[in-house]
C-alpha cells in the first residue's frame, strides 16, 4: 500500500467509527422531542450493555481448554465479593487483576 | 464580580472537576497503558513507524478496531472494507449514543468531544459515575474522556517508539478492563430496582457467544438484546418500579 492508500484506509476506519458514535445524535437533533421509544431504549440499554461488555472482555476464554477459566471464574468471583464488602471500585478491580495475574503467572 | 474573579471562579471549578474524574480513570490508565502498550508494539513488529500508532490512537481511539486496522493496512487495498469492518466492529457505540442523548447534549465544544471520545470506557464511567454535587458535569465528563484518550495515546506511541526491546512480565494485566466492566454492571444492579435488562444483556450475549463464537456474536447480541427490549417494552414500563437511572 501506498501512504495515500494507507490514510485513506485509516481514514475511512476513523468515518465509520465517528458514524457510529454520532448517528444518535444526527437523527435526533437538540430541541426536537426524542421519540418515546428511543428515550426508552436510552433507559433501559446501558444495563444490557455492561453485561455485553463483561461477556465481550470474556470471549476468547475457553472452557474446554487451557485452564478452562478457572482463573477468570475466580477473580471475577473475588471482584463481586471485595465489591459487595467495601464498594471500593479501585479495591475491586486491584484486587481482582492482582489476583487474576497471581493465577496465571504462577498457578495455571 | 470583576472579570478577574470570574477567571478564578472558572479556573477552580475546572480544577475540581478534574480532581473529581480522575480517580474514576485510575483503571483506564492501568488498562489503557497496558493495551495500548500492546498495541503499538503490535504496530511496530508489523513493520510500521512509531508515527502510526501515534496518530491512530488519536484519530480512531477504539481499541478493538485499531488492531484489526493493523490487518487492514497488511492486506490489499480495500477503503470500503475497511469502511464497513469498522462500522461493524464499533456498531455497540449506537446503544451508547442513544443513552447519552440527554447526559451528552448542551456542553457546546465539549459535547462534540464527549461523543467523539466515546469508547466503551468513557461510556460506562460517564453513564454511572455519580458526579459530586457543586462539579461542573460537563466538565467531569470532558476530563474522564481525555483522560481516557491521552492514557491510550500514551501507552501506543510508547509502544510503537520502544516496540520489541520491551520485555513483559505483566501477563494477566488486561484483566483489569474486565473487572472494571464486572463492578460498572454490580454498581447498576445495587442501584436498579428491575433487573430485567441486566440480566437479559448477559444472558443473550452469552447465548449468541456460543452460537456465533468470539468473532461475530456482538451484532446478534446487539440485535436479541434490541428485540427482546422492545417486546417487553409494555411490561417493563408498566411496573413503575423499574428505575433504571
Amino acid at each position: 500500500m501506498t501512504v495515500t492508500q494507507e490514510i485513506i484506509t485509516v481514514a475511512m476506519v476513523v468515518l465509520a467509527t465517528m458514524l457510529t458514535r454520532f448517528i444518535p445524535f444526527l437523527i435526533f437533533p437538540e430541541g426536537k422531542p426524542v421519540p418515546k421509544y428511543v428515550q426508552y431504549l436510552g433507559k433501559v440499554l446501558p444495563p444490557a450493555v455492561f453485561g455485553l461488555l463483561i461477556i465481550y472482555c470474556l470471549k476468547n476464554v475457553s472452557i474446554f481448554s487451557g485452564s478452562h477459566g478457572i482463573p477468570e471464574l475466580i477473580s471475577i468471583i473475588l471482584v463481586i465479593v471485595l465489591h459487595l464488602w467495601k464498594r471500593q471500585m479501585l479495591l475491586s478491580i486491584a484486587g481482582g487483576t492482582v489476583c487474576y495475574m497471581l493465577l496465571v503467572q504462577l498457578v495455571f | 464580580m470583576t472579570e478577574l474573579q470570574i477567571k478564578q471562579q472558572k479556573r477552580r471549578e475546572i480544577r475540581s472537576a478534574f480532581r473529581a474524574a480522575f480517580p474514576h480513570t485510575i483503571p483506564i490508565f492501568a488498562g489503557f497503558w497496558f493495551l495500548g502498550l500492546t498495541y503499538g508494539i503490535y504496530m511496530n513488529v508489523s513493520g510500521f513507524s512509531f508515527i502510526y500508532p501515534m496518530l491512530m490512537s488519536v484519530t480512531i481511539f477504539a481499541g478493538s478496531v485499531e488492531f484489526v486496522t493493523v490487518n487492514l493496512l497488511l492486506g490489499a487495498f480495500n477503503p470500503l472494507q475497511a469502511f464497513a469492518m469498522a462500522l461493524m466492529i464499533n456498531a455497540r457505540h449506537l446503544f451508547y449514543g442513544i443513552s447519552m442523548l440527554e447526559k451528552y447534549r448542551g456542553y457546546g465544544w465539549k459535547s462534540f468531544y464527549l461523543i467523539f471520545g466515546m469508547c466503551d470506557e468513557s461510556f460506562s464511567i460517564n453513564y454511572t459515575a455519580d458526579i459530586p454535587r457543586g462539579v461542573d458535569k460537563g466538565w467531569f465528563m470532558f476530563f474522564v474522556t481525555l483522560l481516557n484518550h491521552f492514557y491510550w495515546f500514551f501507552g501506543a506511541t510508547l509502544g510503537g517508539i520502544f516496540g520489541s526491546l520491551i520485555h513483559f512480565d505483566t501477563e494477566g494485566l488486561d484483566f483489569v478492563m474486565t473487572a472494571m466492566f464486572v463492578v460498572i454492571f454490580m454498581e447498576q444492579w445495587l442501584k436498579e430496582k428491575n433487573h430485567t435488562s441486566s440480566i437479559l444483556g448477559l444472558l443473550l450475549s452469552l447465548i449468541c457467544l456460543c452460537a456465533f463464537g468470539a468473532e461475530n456474536f456482538i451484532i446478534p447480541a446487539m440485535l436479541a438484546i434490541l428485540a427482546v427490549l422492545t417486546l417487553i417494552r409494555k411490561p417493563l414500563e408498566a411496573e413503575k418500579g423499574g428505575d433504571h437511572s
